[in-house]
């Protein structure tokens, strides 16, 4: 366990480190929200029907969205670990005393962390204080707001889960671009980053509700707005943990097999 | 030109070397503008239209900057990742040869993989236009390929002034994306649904409406009065070059060499 905090550690204050970049990708973002919410607008202004989710649900939704981007990107992408598995140097990081799996997790988790901890103050913080159609407002009730940063976090946790299985995938592939490109535009879709997912029509939406992306961006969001009750959440973080638990399995069992038949590269 | 096209034979024998992984990269590249559009119709088969737009004309705007996008992608990588060139010192290499340096730049880099993009954006164009009910002239047919090339040419100097910055940062900055990917992702809806500031930006200072919104007004018969502004309005996001090569040759000048 020490070993795994310490690789957690190391790889926090190494992104800590690219304050400056980090300050150009809120600065980005800011105008990305800003486009998405006008466009929401519009839609909203002309519309005759009453759409499932207020104008201001989506408006938090679409902040939170940007605030917490590092935690529900799928496509966050670690060339070190790429480069481990295709250069070869693999074979160092197995004759490490501590588990493959627990090592990467530790890394990955770190790098979203950090990222998201220097980014998402100041989105949040602006947000908040900006003047009213596009302020983001605050949660529901005290009780959501839990449930928000619970659910965000068992998000986090699967979210990279569900990466482990694309860097594992590396393994029988070698070759990351193509493969990994596609599952993250997929999964994204799914998680409902292009548009929210109540805004899909409802042959979409029940097959996004069986799949585990929602749960890392969407369900988390809806928490904080109040779009999902507090007795939903509550079952939802359970559903939440059972998702954890079976993708963390996978990995393991498939990182195991992979291992078994690694090839080393290079020389 | 021969030497550009020499270049660009070259590059394309090297991605070529890695066919499996090209073609599913290409592949990606079509799936991720089509996940967009995916969204955008879904949103349409919610609410009908936006400000009295409808699908298939901000399905027509939409292919229109996407291709121009894939299009000056394929093309301007190469000040793109300019800041690897910077920061490594090898434009120092650039320098010392006896031609333009925006022809080598240009020449450094070209992503065949973005033909998935293009083809993408490609499909939504013929769909979007055979939707129309409008009546197609040369004229029109002109001014569409018009909007395309001036697309590109928006999107290059874009890139280019973000290269431009790497003569005094050496790193690459992030926030050069607002006005690459932010103006794509922009001028993908027709600039009058967002706030008048926005709208003004985005045509007089970065002529992205230029490129699609006033000219797709004359092609859909939504203009009033002369539509000769309307016509005429793509070649302002051909001008647009000018000022960007111009401030492209004053960086040049003011480089200093890193690396060893």
């Amino acid at each position: 366990m020490k070993a795994y905090l310490s690789v957690f550690r190391l790889r926090l204050t190494n992104v800590m480190q690219y304050r400056t970049a980090a300050l150009a990708g809120v600065v980005t973002q800011f105008f990305w929200g800003f486009i998405i919410i006008m466009v929401f607008e519009a839609f909203y202004s002309s519309s005759v029907v009453s759409p499932p989710i207020s104008l201001e649900q989506l408006i938090t939704y679409v902040w939170l969205q940007q605030a917490f981007l590092a935690f529900v990107m799928l496509w966050f992408r670690d060339n070190e670990l790429f480069e481990l598995i295709t250069t070869g140097n693999i074979a160092y990081e197995l004759c490490r005393p501590s588990g493959i799996y627990g090592l990467w997790y530790a890394k990955l988790l770190a790098q979203r962390l950090a990222s998201a901890l220097l980014r998402c103050l100041p989105i949040l913080g602006v947000a908040l204080l900006l003047p009213e159609p596009y302020r983001l407002p605050l949660p529901a009730n005290p009780l959501a707001f839990l449930m928000f940063i619970l659910a965000l976090l068992f998000g986090l946790f699967m979210m990279v889960s569900l990466s482990m299985l694309m860097y594992i995938s590396v393994f029988v592939t070698l070759s990351p671009a193509g493969s990994m490109l596609m599952f993250a535009v997929v999964g994204e879709f799914l998680a409902g980053m292009v548009i929210p997912v109540p805004l899909m029509p409802e042959w979409l939406q029940s097959i996004v509700y069986v799949l585990p992306f929602r749960w890392t961006a969407d369900f988390p969001f809806r928490v904080y707005s109040g779009h999902i009750g507090l007795e939903e959440a509550a079952v939802g973080i359970a559903i939440q943990l059972i998702w954890l638990t079976a993708l963390v399995g996978i990995g393991r069992f498939a990182m195991a097999k992979a291992l078994r038949n690694v090839v080393v590269n290079g020389g | 030109m021969r030497l550009y096209s020499k270049y660009v034979g070259v590059l394309f024998k090297s991605q070529m070397q890695y066919r499996t992984s090209f073609w599913l990269l290409a592949l990606g590249q079509f799936l991720v503008p089509f996940s967009v559009f995916a969204g955008l119709y879904f949103l349409f088969a919610r609410f009908g239209q936006i400000k009295g737009w409808e699908f298939h004309e901000v399905a027509l705007c939409f292919s229109i900057i996407h291709m121009s996008y894939a299009i000056s992608e394929c093309f301007a990588r190469g000040f793109d990742s300019f800041s690897v060139l910077v920061g490594n010192g090898d434009f120092d290499r650039v320098l010392v040869r006896p031609r333009s340096t925006v022809l080598q730049v240009l020449g450094s880099k070209f992503e065949f993989s973005r033909v998935g993009k293009l083809a993408q954006s490609m499909i939504v164009l013929g769909w979007a236009t055979s939707q129309l009910s409008t009546e197609w002239t040369i004229l029109k047919v002109l001014v569409l390929v018009l909007m395309i090339v001036s697309g590109v040419f928006v999107f290059t100097g874009i890139f280019m002034l973000a290269a431009t910055m790497c003569f005094w940062t050496v790193q690459g900055l992030e926030i050069a994306n607002i006005f690459t990917d932010g103006g794509r992702e922009m001028a993908q809806y027709p600039l009058n649904i967002y706030q008048k500031w926005v709208t003004r930006f985005f045509t007089f200072v970065i002529p992205f409406g230029c490129v699609n919104y006033l000219p797709l007004l004359y092609l859909l018969d939504k203009s009033t009065g002369n539509p000769l502004p309307y016509i005429l309005a793509p070649l302002a996001g051909i001008l647009f070059i000018a000022p960007c090569l111009l401030v492209w040759h004053t960086g040049v000048r003011h480089y200093r060499s890193t690396g060893s």
